[in-house]
């Protein structure tokens, strides 16, 4: 006797409730597999979950943390969901951002002492451009050179890393600072405002939430949009419809470094107010995640970097109460994005549950 | 002047251990490109093997031990990878993206009670014919077992894809799975064979690390190496033998720039640190310049999806 359990159908359209009820999904599933992790560590798990997810946002302090690690998060993957949305694999936001940081940081200390209220647009329009320019390096190579963008882009972080190490111990050190490794703490003109009294959160949300808005503009609302969209589903079909390929995708990855350069700058204008060897744990890489957990939809991308950024402060907790290592976060980071991208597996495909009946011949 | 020989002898055979991970990880991502999938995880799969590599040295205080289970583990993440991009049929990209994030937050996890933990000597052979030959001594002798396999990996893999069976069917499921599958080629068996094989060659490469590069556990100590094993296939245009020559550019790049940053020339070390990666891009432009070898020699299903209607 034959007993077939389950069956597996394509499904002829993709329904639209799935594609974002999904990542609700792959979330609960990273619960589920991060609380197996924890048992595994010898920790209660619903006890330690409760530390990670629960504890960091439970008072106005820590929703103002969670906003300030959303912020950038949300503005990098807003840009990378241009990227993304057109097939171009843009991974080294990274170095865009960190660049972006070291160009509006270098202005920021040619400021110095100095007010003024056109400061600080200098200073973050600067970190805009200069994270344009680093992600231009990827599109050019690629478009003129057909250089594979994944490589380049990554390998351009490291080099990032380095320049940033080298100007804060050699040439920007701070005179005053014994040789640490960091410049000077920017004046108070180059510094983003504080919203609120007590909090650190600060004005830099405003930007991200007019880079939400220009995007959702953009994609929806524009030519470029259509373009994007339409290479994103079909290269060939983008060709017989004439649009100049090479310069959308130098357009694409102008727009996903500006965004990279603004969080750089955010950071250093914002809770830093100086540079040193590490102004952004990661975000770039991060923000890969936040991009797809969104669904590259401008929408879904902010309740994506909300999530993605609890992990960062959860992690943070989590060292603080259970002592495991702030890379936890990096863990459930990976594991949502697995998680995601599996559960996409029934976006094409039904599973119907037969039941124990017999197979008819 | 034999002085001078010796040393130089001594820098080749630096250059040579240097170039053994990538040696090994590449021509593991090779084969794995080679059957049509693209796994980006190589940087994730590689830390994994090193801490494991690490840890079951300090655990079990096995030498043998710790070298297998970093290929087992290095393989068993690959399983993920192969779950997901084979039976769920995700993009490889993002997915082996997913794999390296999480391969580092996960080592970093598990190492964390194993730093500055000192590691164990790694037994090196021919260790007396190493001292007594002048310049070739340091260069064939006194290595360890490993670099010895990671130099004829890459012959055997052209060998392997060149003149066996199984070979030929990984480069027919690579250039055309549709065809391959019509053959009576299980596709997705033979992509997940060479996920895994991938994985393990990842994982000892990391291990080569840990146990014997630098003998211990660091954070984040393949530092890139994963990445820049993925450009020297397209580097090598997927051939195995270029994979050899190109990893020896490379390890000569990182022996150089230590070498010049030990001499003290005034040269910010940072600029030398970067050299590797700056190589990189500018090997990989010139390589890529002609979009026709690349497109001749590039498995023509890499990265795409395959899907079997039943």
């Amino acid at each position: 006797m034959e007993v077939q359990l389950i069956k597996i159908e394509k499904r002829n359209d993709v329904s639209r409730s799935i594609y974002f009820l999904t990542p609700v999904l792959a979330i609960f599933l990273t619960l589920f597999g991060g609380g197996i992790i924890f048992f595994i560590l010898g920790f209660n798990p619903i006890e330690a979950l409760k530390f990670f997810f629960i504890t960091p946002i439970s008072d106005l302090y820590g929703l103002s943390e969670l906003l300030i690690k959303a912020t950038p998060l949300c503005l990098i993957a807003i840009g990378l969901s241009f990227c993304f949305k057109s097939n171009n694999w843009n991974i080294g936001a990274e170095g865009q951002l960190i660049f972006g940081g070291v160009v509006g940081g270098g202005v920021a200390l040619l400021f110095y002492n100095h007010d003024g209220f056109y400061v600080l647009p200098i200073i973050i329009l600067s970190g805009a451009i200069g994270g344009m320019l680093f992600a231009m390096i990827p599109a050019i190579l690629k478009t003129y050179f057909n250089t594979n963008e994944i490589l380049v882009s990554l390998m351009l972080v490291y080099v990032a890393k380095l320049l940033l190490d080298y100007l804060v111990v050699g040439p920007w050190s701070n005179p005053e600072g014994f040789n640490f490794p960091e410049t000077r703490q920017f004046s108070e003109s180059a510094r983003m405002p504080i919203l609120f009294d007590g909090l650190r959160i600060h004005a830099g949300i405003f930007i991200t939430l007019i880079a939400v808005f220009l995007s959702w503009l953009i994609l929806y609302k524009t030519y470029l949009g259509f373009q994007i969209k339409v290479s994103g589903f079909s290269l060939k079909t983008a060709k017989y419809a004439g649009f100049k390929g090479k310069t959308m995708i130098i357009i694409v990855f102008m727009i996903s470094g500006a965004c990279a350069g603004l969080a750089g700058v955010g950071e250093i204008t914002g809770p830093i107010g100086q540079l040193h060897r590490n102004i952004s744990p990661e975000y770039g890489f991060t923000a890969i995640i936040v991009a797809f957990l969104g669904r590259l939809n401008p929408v879904g991308i902010i309740f994506a970097s909300l999530i993605v950024a609890l992990t960062y402060l959860g992690a943070e907790t989590a060292q603080i109460f259970l002592q495991v290592p702030k890379y936890t976060g990096q863990v459930f980071q990976g594991m949502i994005l697995f998680f995601l991208l599996g559960s996409d597996y029934l976006l094409f495909f039904k599973i119907k549950f037969l039941g124990f009946k017999k197979n008819e011949l | 002047m034999s002085f001078d020989l010796n040393f130089i002898g001594i820098l080749i055979g630096a250059i040579m251990a240097s170039s053994v991970p990538l040696i090994l990880a590449a021509s593991g991502e090779l084969i794995t490109e080679r059957s049509g999938v693209l796994n980006l995880g190589v940087e994730g799969m590689m830390i994994i093997g090193a801490i494991s590599g690490f840890a079951l040295m300090v655990v079990t205080d096995n030498l043998f031990f710790a070298v297998i289970g970093s290929m087992f583990s290095g393989l068993i993440i690959s399983l993920i990878f192969g779950l997901l991009t084979q039976s769920l049929l995700t993009n490889h990209v993002a997915t082996g993206l997913a794999l390296t994030i999480f391969g580092i937050g996960m080592s970093a996890m598990i190492g964390k009670n194993f730093v500055g933990i000192p590691g164990k000597e790694f037994p090196l052979l021919f260790l007396s014919l190493k001292e007594s030959i002048p310049f070739l001594g340091p260069i064939f002798f006194g290595h360890s077992i490993i670099l010895y396999f990671a130099f004829g990996l890459p012959f055997l893999t052209n060998y392997f894809l060149k003149k066996t069976k199984t070979g030929l069917i990984i480069r027919a499921v690579g250039d055309s799975p549709t065809s391959a599958s019509n053959q009576g080629i299980n596709v997705t068996l033979v992509r997940y064979s060479c996920i895994l094989y991938g994985g393990a060659m990842c994982g000892l490469a990391g291990a080569y690390l840990s146990l014997i590069y630098t003998p211990q556990w660091i954070e984040n100590m393949t530092g890139g190496r994963g990445w820049i094993a993925l450009a020297l296939v397209v580097f090598a245009t997927w051939s195995p033998i270029k994979v050899l020559i190109g990893a020896l550019i490379f390890g000569g790049i990182t022996i150089l720039q230590l070498h010049m940053q030990a001499v003290g020339l005034r040269i910010p070390v940072q600029l030398l640190s970067a050299l590797p990666y700056i190589m990189t891009i500018i090997v990989l432009v010139v390589i890529s310049r002609d979009s026709r070898k690349i497109k001749l020699n590039t498995p023509t299903s890499l990265g795409q999806i395959f899907y079997k209607e039943k």
